[in-house]
This record gives C-alpha cells, structure tokens and sequence, in this order.
C-alpha cells in the first residue's frame, strides 16, 4: 500500500528557503505571490494492506523518525 | 578524564576533536556508529561536526537513530558529559538530549570563517576554563546553524542560565544570538562554532583550547 507524507514547516517557523523561492519568483514577473513555504514529500510502500493500520504506520513513523515535530508538521495521505 | 569520539558515515571533525581531547592529556577511544555500547570508564562522549550520513532527511537525523545514540542517551540520562559541536548540536537536538533545532542560515549560504563568540553560561564544565562575560574566537563552518526554538524555550534557557555561547555579529539568524546551549543538569552541550579547530597556534587561533583545558580540570581527581 502506497502512501505519501508530506513535512511541512510549522506556522510560525521561519521558511529562509521558501523566502528566497518567493524572491525569485518576484524576479521572473510572478506577481501576488504573497508567500512560499517549502517542505517535502516522501512516498511510502509498505507491506501493510489496511488503510487504516497503514495510516497509523507512517504516523508513528513521522513521529520517530520523518518528521522533528519540533519544527515541522506532517500528514498522511494514501497514494 | 576518558573521552569517547563518535564517527558516522561522513563525519569529518571526528580526528581533529579527538586530537585536542588528548592534546590537553585525555584518554581517547574512537567509537563506530554501529558500536551499542560506549568504553567503560567514558566521563565524556564527543559528537563531532560533518555531514553524518550525507545529511540526508535533516541534518542529523539519521545519526541520531543509530545504535550507540541509545547508549549516548543513557549515558547522558546517569548524568554523563556530552559535547556536540556543530553536526554534532544537530544530532543532539534530533536525539532530544537539548531543546530547539536548527535550521538553514537565513542568508542560505554556507558560512566557514571564525567568529567572535560570548562566553555566556556559568558553572559548566565546559565552560570552566573561560571567564563568563569573556570574547572569544572560533571558526564556525555550517549551512544549518541557525537556532530555533519557541519562545518560552528560549526565555527558560536564558533564565535558568543555559545559553552557553552567543553570536556577537549573529552570523545565521539564531533566536537570540544563541551559538550554544546546555541541558538541564548543564552536562550536555551543542555549540555550532568548532573549539577543536582553534586549538593549536597553526589553527590560526587558540581560543577554543580553554574548553578542554576546562573539561580536564573539571575531571581532575580531587
């Protein structure tokens, strides 16, 4: 079963890339673009088949490992 | 005094911080990521700068995950003494073992130059050999030391007098010019700023040497 987790900073976390990706975006014409949050995705295959058992999987992944819950949020969508 | 220095895949300060734990006469033992259990007899664990597994997912993350970053954590949970410099602070903060995390420099550049730093924390071993209050000189060399944390964090750190080091010229945007901080029981330190490369008169400037020099008398049989 596939799913995908995306990591995110939380609001309130200063996004130094996200600033520089608007900037650039400023630069090539884009207008309005009132803010850039970068993050990441990370797609999971995983044995499981339960869509629910699977869910609960990739959060507790996030928790120990995919995500500093410190800076970042995540959530889990399947694929 | 007995010091451990941990070695990842892609640590790369691993030697030069071993090299100023003996230059001030410790007993140093190299210790594999792998390794589950640290030398008997360690009084200290140093976790060196690099890029610990290529800094893949965050810096530090991986490395913080391995075998011997559990017996790090039950060392450093009896009480033990714990310095990360720079890759190093970033593995302790993903170990949990220190508060906050640390972020990409805000101007996005890797910064490698040294740096004027102030001595901030009292009573720590680590910072014995300095007088509080002092100016000192250390390289920093990080594309992620820009500290972070929220702000009743950050107003208990500075309270309970656990900001170690700060930034005169904050170079990477951390919260309150914090370069280093302390655990609770202060025997737990993670500084971006490298002591162990200003050490000996050919590193250009040795005003990271009070630091051990400050460890070993802390350890000094009485």
């Amino acid at each position: 079963m596939k799913l995908r987790v995306f990591v995110t900073l939380k609001t309130g976390v200063l996004d130094p890339q996200g600033e520089a990706v608007r900037h650039a975006l400023g630069a090539l014409g884009f207008e309005g673009v009132n803010g850039v949050r970068q993050g990441k995705m990370i797609e999971l295959d995983l044995a499981e088949t339960d869509p629910e058992k699977a869910r609960e999987q990739a959060h507790a992944m996030c928790e120990k490992l995919l995500a500093n819950t410190v800076i970042e949020s995540y959530h889990v969508e399947h694929a | 005094m007995k010091a451990a220095v941990i070695t990842f895949p892609g640590s790369n300060c691993d030697r030069d911080l071993a090299v100023a734990f003996e230059g001030v006469g410790a007993q140093v033992t190299r210790v594999w990521h792998k390794d589950t259990e640290l030398p008997a007899g360690t009084d200290i664990v140093g976790i060196p700068g690099g890029f610990s597994f290529g800094d893949y997912l965050r810096c530090g993350a991986i490395a913080a995950r391995s075998p011997i970053a559990r017996a790090i954590t039950e060392f450093a949970a009896r009480g033990g003494h714990v310095i990360g410099i720079c890759n190093g602070f970033q593995v302790l903060v993903e170990m949990g073992l220190l508060p906050g995390a640390l972020l990409r420099n805000t101007n996005l550049k890797y910064i490698c130059k040294p740096v004027a730093l102030r001595v901030v924390a009292e009573n720590s071993a680590f910072t014995a050999g300095y007088t509080t209050g002092a100016q000192i000189t250390v390289p920093i060399a990080h594309h992620d030391g820009n500290y972070t944390a929220d702000a009743q964090t950050i107003a208990r750190l500075q309270g309970d007098g656990r900001v170690a080091f700060t930034y005169v010229d904050n170079p990477n945007g951390s919260v309150a010019d914090i370069a280093g901080v302390l655990s609770e029981n202060r025997r737990v330190l993670g500084m971006m700023p490298h002591p162990e490369r200003a050490f000996s008169t050919v590193h250009g400037g040795t005003d990271g040497r009070a630091m051990f020099d400050g460890l070993i008398s802390a350890f000094a049989p009485a």
